[in-house]
């Protein structure tokens, strides 16, 4: 059992709280991915649970027992460095074996899972080689069977990807993920990458200033964020933002931005009308405004907007609003003629809005 | 259809003299760039080698005021010379003693004061010191060090039973005493090398050893020190030519005495010089050395190269 726990994890570098308070469960060979801006403290949480850097308070444990003050090489822990960090002095195969070595494996074995390592990650060519004759694609994966190679129970992974071009990306994301499911551990990844956040995560952890703000699944915090910021940091493009104003009318609740009226559906309504506020500040997902023709107008109004620039994507296009005095983005399919300068009718699927409260940024609902 | 130029339109002659005229600009240019370093390594250091290789040709000392040439005269007589042989045998075992224990002990005060310690930095300032002195001063603190029966090394020996050494008198133990004071002397500034060389590494590298599992011993063997080549080649060119060349301290505590037991090289060569006023044979000692010195520093600089690729 390679379960991950920090409870109330804080980590101070002198006065500022890189982590701060932080509490989180990983379970057995779960992918929890780790996003947040930088330097929010994503790198130091893992650094806390590989055991480089000691807590300030809060405790740690791995498997059943509390690692505080287990040497980091008793951890059985893993770690793939933002900037591999390779032996500059040894081969790619030494780099492999070096764990093996010092945990006294037997020749014929290290020989045997160095090469088995290497050709999961299509290294066999490069086994003589040392770092500074790899690309940079190479080390990546010279660094990833690193930590492969020795089995660990948990794997920590900073941004493992970030040096690749796009298309070994995608490759490699998906080399990981079926590593993932070979290897059966633990990994803790680290990425600014939300693609690689929502297709690998079997659940999302997202930090701010060493807040954690939210940790759910990828559809649990895209459907349901907490607060303004994780709703802001996922999805590309980001959710539109609107102040309004939350009223009763006619007996059901009615929000108001602008020119934008949305009556809210009587499910969410229940919410909305306990959280005894009338300033809201509404979010919606570009995908989530429409052209109007698009969309059965029941309960939606049309509201006018003129089309300030369009960005073609292939599969869709995102095209940047205004409205009488807010802006919008929607994401919509490439068939729906959209250019610029031109008047574009929109209407807001009112079911899939999100509402905030502008002092906390809480989700109201 | 073959493009034929007639043979008297290449003006081949001209472009020779192009490709000459751009060879001695490129010649000049970078002639141009080391003249400083010229300028002083001309007249102070290049003249005076050629001098001496020319003097250890002749026949100088106190019967002949007028040198006459001798070939290689000087240099059969120092290898005849018996003395000069123990002087050879004895800086040679200097150096090689001095050379690894001072570079050895620099890398391992390197590495503890490189951890986050409290008052590290009074460690790193303590360590240092000895450089800072003097030799010549602390020539006279170790000779109080070695005074027989009152010293620091006796009293501190009188701790398990064993007493009144003559350190400095005794034959057997002079050159190891000097020995151990050369390497306090040194120590701490190569340790200075070792602590920049170990600022510079990669902090990462080490984190991911100590994960993979490495400590203490291992992680120095397998990863330090390999990854400090570059500074060891460095420092260990600086300290075997800082070897070869003591003098300093065998003035204030021997002498070279007794009976050369603790005689190096260059107390030896200014023996030849000022005390037999032997110029030649003088001169033929220090091509000698410079030919020692020069030998040492370029096997060491070929291995630079090679360990240069290790730093990142
Ligand atoms: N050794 C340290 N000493 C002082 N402050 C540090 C140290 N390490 C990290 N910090 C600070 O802690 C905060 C969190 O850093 P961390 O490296 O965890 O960020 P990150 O989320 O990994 O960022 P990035 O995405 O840029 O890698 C930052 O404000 C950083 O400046
Ligand atoms: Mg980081």
């Amino acid at each position: 059992m390679a379960r991950v726990v920090l409870d109330r994890v804080t980590k101070k570098f002198g006065e500022v709280a890189a982590v701060n308070d932080v509490s989180l469960t990983v379970f057995d060979r779960e992918f929890l991915v780790l996003v947040g801006p930088s330097g929010c403290g994503k790198s130091t949480i893992l650094r806390l649970v590989a055991g480089l850097e000691d807590v300030s308070s809060g405790e740690i444990r791995v498997g059943d027992g509390l690692v505080n003050d287990v040497a980091p090489k008793d951890r059985d822990i893993a770690m793939v460095f933002q900037n591999y960090a390779l032996y500059p002095h040894m081969s790619v195969f030494d780099n492999l074996a070096f764990s093996l070595k010092l945990r006294r494996v037997p020749k014929q074995q290290i020989r045997q899972r160095v090469q088995q390592t290497a050709a999961t990650l299509g290294l066999e060519g490069l086994l003589e080689r040392k770092p500074k004759q790899l690309s940079g694609g190479q080390r990546q994966r010279v660094a990833l069977g690193r930590a492969i190679v020795r089995e660990p129970q948990v794997f920590l992974m900073d941004e493992p990807l970030s040096n690749l071009d796009a298309q070994l990306r995608v490759q490699t994301r998906a080399e990981l993920i079926k590593l993932h499911r070979r290897l059966e551990a633990t990994v803790i990844y680290v990425t600014h990458d939300q693609v690689e956040a929502m297709t690998m995560g079997s659940r999302i952890a997202v930090m701010r200033d060493g807040v954690l703000q939210q940790m759910d699944t990828p559809t649990g915090l895209y459907d349901r964020p907490a607060n303004m910021f994780v709703a802001g940091f996922i999805g590309s493009p980001s959710m539109n933002f609107l102040s309004g104003r939350l009223e009763r009318h006619n007996g059901s609740l009615q929000v108001t931005a602008g020119d934008l009226v949305l009556d809210l559906p009587p499910e969410r309504a229940a919410g909305a009308d306990s959280a005894n506020t009338q300033e809201v500040v509404v979010g919606v997902r570009p995908e989530d405004v429409q052209p109007a023709a698009s969309l059965v107008p029941n309960g939606h109004r049309p509201i006018n907007a003129s089309v300030d620039v369009v960005e073609h994507m292939g599969n869709e296009k995102f095209v940047y609003l205004s409205l009488a005095n807010a802006s919008l983005v929607a994401r919509i399919d490439v068939s729906c003629p959209a250019s610029a300068g031109e008047n574009l009718p929109v209407v807001v699927d009112a079911g899939k809005i999100h509402l905030f409260h502008p002092a906390t940024e809480e989700a109201i609902f | 259809m073959q493009l034929e130029l007639p043979a008297t339109s290449l003006p081949s002659a001209g472009l020779q003299s192009l490709r000459f005229r751009v060879t001695a600009g490129r010649f000049a240019y970078g002639l141009l760039l080391i003249l400083p370093s010229l300028v002083f390594l001309l007249p102070f250091t290049v003249w005076p080698a050629i001098k001496v290789v020319v003097s250890s040709l002749f026949l100088a000392d106190i019967a002949h005021p007028q040198p006459s040439f001798i070939g290689l005269g000087n240099f059969a007589a120092e290898f005849g010379n018996e003395v000069f042989w123990q002087v050879m045998r004895n800086t040679v075992l200097f150096a090689g003693f001095t050379v690894p224990l001072s570079i050895g002990l620099a890398l391992l005060l390197a590495v503890e004061v490189n951890k986050k310690l409290r008052l590290v930095g009074v460690f790193r300032t303590a360590l240092f010191y000895p450089t800072i002195l003097p030799t010549v001063g602390a020539a006279a603190i170790w000779l109080f060090v070695y005074a027989p029966g009152l010293g620091l090394a006796d009293r501190f020996l009188g701790l398990f039973g064993s007493y009144d050494h003559n350190w400095l008198g005794d034959p057997a133990l002079v050159l190891p005493a000097l020995m151990v004071m050369m390497i306090w002397k040194q120590t701490g500034y190569f340790m200075v090398f070792y602590l920049a060389g170990l600022q510079g590494l990669p902090q990462e590298v080490f984190e991911a050893a100590a994960l993979d599992g490495a400590r203490g011993w291992r992680m120095l063997r397998s990863l330090t020190i390999p990854l400090l080549s570059g500074t060891t080649v460095f420092v260990s060119t600086i300290a075997l030519i800082d070897s070869f060349q003591t003098v300093d301290q065998l003035f204030i505590l021997t002498q070279g005495g007794p009976n050369n037991a603790s005689n190096l090289l260059l107390f030896w060569l200014y023996q030849e010089g000022f005390r037999n006023f032997n110029f030649g044979r003088a001169s033929a000692v220090t091509v000698i050395m410079m030919a020692l010195l020069l030998a040492v520093s370029l096997v060491n600089y070929r291995q630079l190269d090679r360990a240069a690729h290790y730093e990142s």
